[in-house]
């Protein structure tokens, strides 16, 4: 099988790589731009732990092919920091203890980013429904839709 | 067992809620879990496995795969080796079938080679001849005689003859006269219920790296709830020594019990040794549901006699598990747990596992409990229901309390179920009205705890700071926990102490991460090295002061003359301590190794509001309250967490989830969409209330939490359920389907 070169954009930087043909976007992040973040949970789109986005969408990673990513600008896990300063929904993950093994918090945080940045002030029901797509076999997502809303507070600027 | 005193006093730290010390690693995507390791020259390696449910494998022709461009090398059962312990030849027959596969699922061969492309092609080039031989997916049918036989001469002794091949063991717990217990009841319910099989569904599926090297040496990189379990068994399966695998815990991505055993590790290894090339190993997810560790299926008759007021006059159960293909003790668990929560003059358990071809059952936190538990809770619901008695009321009458004999033999100490009874009697949620279609449910649970094998080792850095080595996989927030269990020993912040999970050569033999005892037995073992590091650092300081070791005193982290007679010297703390320890005698550490009893029972009580629609027998969960003994929440956010996570997988055992198997005995839903785990739109806010009776065995009172959880809500959500359905549900799960069909035939 011949290999594709693609160009993309991957937090911030300009990537170029080689894929095969049947590639997943996921696998081309982990296993040759050592972007490990995004998780395999499923391999069929109904975990999202390997949620990333994609020119501005949340997408599962591992349902779009690596070739589909020329010129697209990618966002993962990895980009959500700025440089040693966390972004409010890792902190206040943190915070809230919603995380346990923390192997869903990739996907969680990418999906829970791109909600906030189109409703800073969404409901229990509204992040409930946003993040339905993703699985935590762990919290129970109590904790995580109050790290979410608390977030989302501290980038509205409310008092806490 | 070790009794602690002042396990009730005030603490500084415990208690508080700090961030994890993992946590940016893990918001970052920093953390590396089992599959996030990749090594130069690495080759991967895939899996073949069985299609067909029973069959004889008559041959194997892996020529063809081998001499693909690419393929590096293929082992099959032959690669392993059968030890003698019956345990682990199980699991070296689960991990590559040798004359027969026993489930749809069944690992025949693997292979390794340069690409997982390459792999998988190489995998359709395996030639298996089989002879396909009748199976049995139930249990029940399992038991009858002439039932197909999964393995013949499985049998323990005391199955009487006569009975199917199948069935494996048999157990019985409890005392009293039943007969005359039931003869003293006002009534008398009888019920039979049926469970299925669910898999823990933790999010990671199963990987490790594995390089083994000419000279014998071995290295693995897995996730896994222990790793010295991964390494003894591993070497056993390729006759290795242990010493001489080094086996190294990734983060988790959980695991629930369905990580205490190995599938692809032995796998890779034997790969690895053949090719001298390190091998990794991923799971995809229907790997992962037919071929890792479901809970056992059920079929439980449960009897149980009550008076007019509410005492209960004699109860009985017979369980019937199935662990799948292979012997399984899981039933005597739940024969133990059935009605631990209760005080019974007249009470009496059996058990009996049975063979089916299904996957080889793994823990699923409790084992057997919330099966056990849900046939005993949901007779007593009805019983309560007929005599027009409170459910709360009634259990408070009936609880078992220190000093009780349980049902399954010793005798309670300090418990909290009664405190947890009245919490929930006390709380708003029990007394708030329901509308139309909704009902309410409660069910008690509970779990023995565990303590076990544990090392722990402290070291003192030269500026005062401190090092915690463990050998238990963090799966939820335990190094957390132990660091603040270190600090508030030792005074000093919890900032200053970092706990690390050290690889099986750094640290001494360490049970897997199960049994809720890594909180209780890792933070005993971690107060007791801390104690040991300052006795050292006490007998330095009167080394340097001149005076005896009895004449100094540990206080508020720093070593103090112990009374005017001492002499007057100002207090030393860690860390000038530790700075002159290169003139004291050199570095100081405090160890512990023990194997931790005392762990202390675990109760817990679930209040539920529910509503069923009447038209398509859906359930939809309105309110959930959680009550549950702590002992002593060490942070107090994780125990929270474990009390909400906990009863979100039971729910889903209650509404969704089961192991669906054609007739051809292949499963039908090895995947997320049609194995429907609970999502966060599914469910509402899970309230907590913790509990803390202290737990005697242990220095700062705490015990297990993790798995209590998962018990109660199977009965409190059936009961919830029956009474807003106005029919009684006796089969998990209550998906809508099943539901429906018991409301059009109540009419």
């Amino acid at each position: 099988m011949k290999t594709i070169p693609v160009s993309a954009t991957v937090n911030g930087d300009a990537v170029e790589f080689l894929c095969a043909p049947d590639e997943t976007l996921l696998d081309t992040l982990r296993d040759r731009l050592g972007l490990t973040g995004a998780k395999e949970g499923c391999g069929s789109g109904d975990c999202g732990a390997c949620s990333v986005m994609l020119d501005g969408r949340v997408v599962c990673a591992c349902l779009v092919l690596a070739a589909e990513a020329e010129g697209a600008e990618i966002s993962t896990v990895e980009g959500l920091a700025q440089g040693e300063r966390l972004h409010p929904l890792q902190r206040h993950f943190i915070d809230e203890a919603a995380l346990q093994c923390g192997v869903c918090t990739p996907g969680i945080l990418v999906a829970a980013k791109a909600l906030l940045d189109r409703n800073p002030d969404p409901t229990d029901e509204e992040v409930r429904y946003w993040l339905a797509g993703n699985l935590c076999r762990c919290t129970g997502y109590d904790k995580i839709i109050r790290a979410v809303k608390s977030a989302a507070a501290e980038m509205r600027g409310d008092a806490r | 067992m070790t009794r602690y005193e002042r396990i009730d006093r005030k603490f500084k730290q415990v208690g508080t809620r700090p961030a994890r010390p993992d946590g940016v690693d893990k918001v970052t995507g920093r953390a590396m879990y089992g599959a996030d390791l990749t090594a130069p020259g690495m080759l991967w390696a895939k899996v073949l496995r069985s299609p067909h449910a029973h069959a004889r494998i008559r041959s194997i022709d892996t020529s063809a795969a081998e001499a693909l461009e690419g393929v590096k090398a293929v082992v099959t059962g032959a690669d392993f080796s059968l030890p003698e312990d019956e345990a682990l030849r199980d699991v070296s027959v689960n991990c590559m079938a040798r004359d027969k596969v026993l489930y749809d699922g069944h690992a025949v061969a693997a292979v390794a080679a340069v690409s997982p492309a390459v792999a998988k092609a190489a995998l359709k080039l395996v030639k298996v001849d089989y002879e396909v031989l009748p199976h049995v997916i139930d249990v029940d049918e399992a038991m009858r005689p002439g039932a197909p036989v999964v393995q013949e001469g499985r049998s323990y002794e005391n199955v009487p003859g006569g009975m199917s091949a199948n069935v494996t063991s048999h157990c019985e717990f409890g005392h009293g006269d039943l007969d005359a217990g039931f003869a003293r009841a006002d009534l008398v319910v009888e019920r039979s219920f049926r469970t299925a099989a669910t898999h823990q569904g933790y999010i990671e599926p199963h990987a490790c790296l594995a390089a083994v090297t000419t000279d014998g040496r071995a290295d693995l990189w897995c996730c896994t709830q222990g790793h010295f379990m991964v390494r003894e068994t591993c070497a056993a399966l390729l006759g290795l020594d242990s010493s001489q695998l080094r086996v190294t815990a990734s983060e988790i991505g959980g695991g629930f019990g369905g990580k205490t055993t190995v599938f692809v590790e032995p796998v890779a290894l034997a790969l690895s040794r053949k090719t001298g090339r390190p091998v990794k190993a991923v799971m995809s997810r229907e790997e992962v549901f037919r071929a890792t560790g479901p809970t056992v299926h059920a079929s439980i008759d449960v009897k149980i006699g009550m008076t007019r007021s509410g005492r209960i006059t004699a109860g009985e159960a017979h369980l019937r598990y199935s662990g799948g293909a292979f012997p399984c003790a899981t039933v005597d668990m739940g024969a133990q747990a059935a009605f631990a929560a209760y005080d019974l003059d007249a009470v009496r358990t059996f058990g009996w596992n049975a063979m089916t071809n299904r996957p080889k059952e793994a823990p699923y936190r409790a084992p057997g409990a919330p099966q056990a538990i849900y046939a005993v809770e949901s007779v007593v619901d009805e019983l309560c229901k007929e005599l027009g008695l409170d459910p709360l009321d009634v259990r408070i009458a009936n609880a078992a309390r220190k000093g009780t004999r349980s049902a399954y033999g010793p005798t309670f100490d300090e418990i909290g179920l009664l405190a947890t009874l009245e919490a929930a009697k006390a709380h708003p949620h029990y007394t708030a009205p329901l509308g139309p279609n909704e009902g309410r449910g409660l069910s008690c649970g509970f779990w023995f705890n565990f303590g076990g094998n544990t090392c722990v080792t402290m070291n003192l850095a030269l500026d005062g700071t401190v090092a915690i080595t463990e050998g238990n996989p963090d799966i939820g927030g335990s190094r957390a926990s132990i660091s603040l269990m270190a600090a508030e020993e030792l005074g000093i912040p919890y900032e200053k102490v970092r706990t690390i999970v050290a690889d099986t050569a750094s640290i001494g033999h360490s049970d897997v991460t199960d049994g809720s005892r890594v909180t209780f037995s890792v933070g005993l073992a971690t107060i007791e090295a801390a104690r040991d590091a300052k006795r050292k650092m006490c007998e330095r300081v009167a080394r340097l002061w001149g005076i005896d070791p009895e004449a100094v005193e540990w206080r508020d982290g720093a070593v103090h003359p112990a009374g005017s007679n001492a002499g007057r010297f100002a207090p030393m703390t860690i860390a000038e301590i530790a700075a002159a320890s290169p003139n004291t005698g050199g570095p100081i550490a405090g160890h512990h190794e023990v194997n931790a009893d005392g762990a202390g029972v675990s109760f817990g009580v679930h209040l539920v509001d529910v509503k069923v629609d009447p038209d398509t027998g859906s359930t939809t969960v309105l309110r959930y309250t959680v009550f549950q003994d702590a002992g002593r929440a060490v942070h107090p956010s994780y125990v929270e967490g474990q009390m909400q996570g906990g009863a979100v997988q039971g729910i889903g055992w209650a509404l969704n989830e089961e192991y669906i198997y054609g007739a051809d005995g292949r499963l039908q839903n090895p995947g997320f969409l049609d194995y429907r785990v609970p999502v966060a739109s599914d469910l509402p806010e899970i309230d907590t209330v913790i509990l803390e009776i202290p737990n005697p065995g242990h220095p700062y009172g705490v015990r297990g939490v993790g798995e209590t959880p998962i018990v109660p809500p199977l009965a409190a959500i059936a009961n919830a359920v029956s009474r807003a359905a106005g029919v009684r549900l006796t089969e998990l799960p209550m998906s809508p389907p099943r539901v429906l069909k018991a409301i059009l035939a109540r009419g």
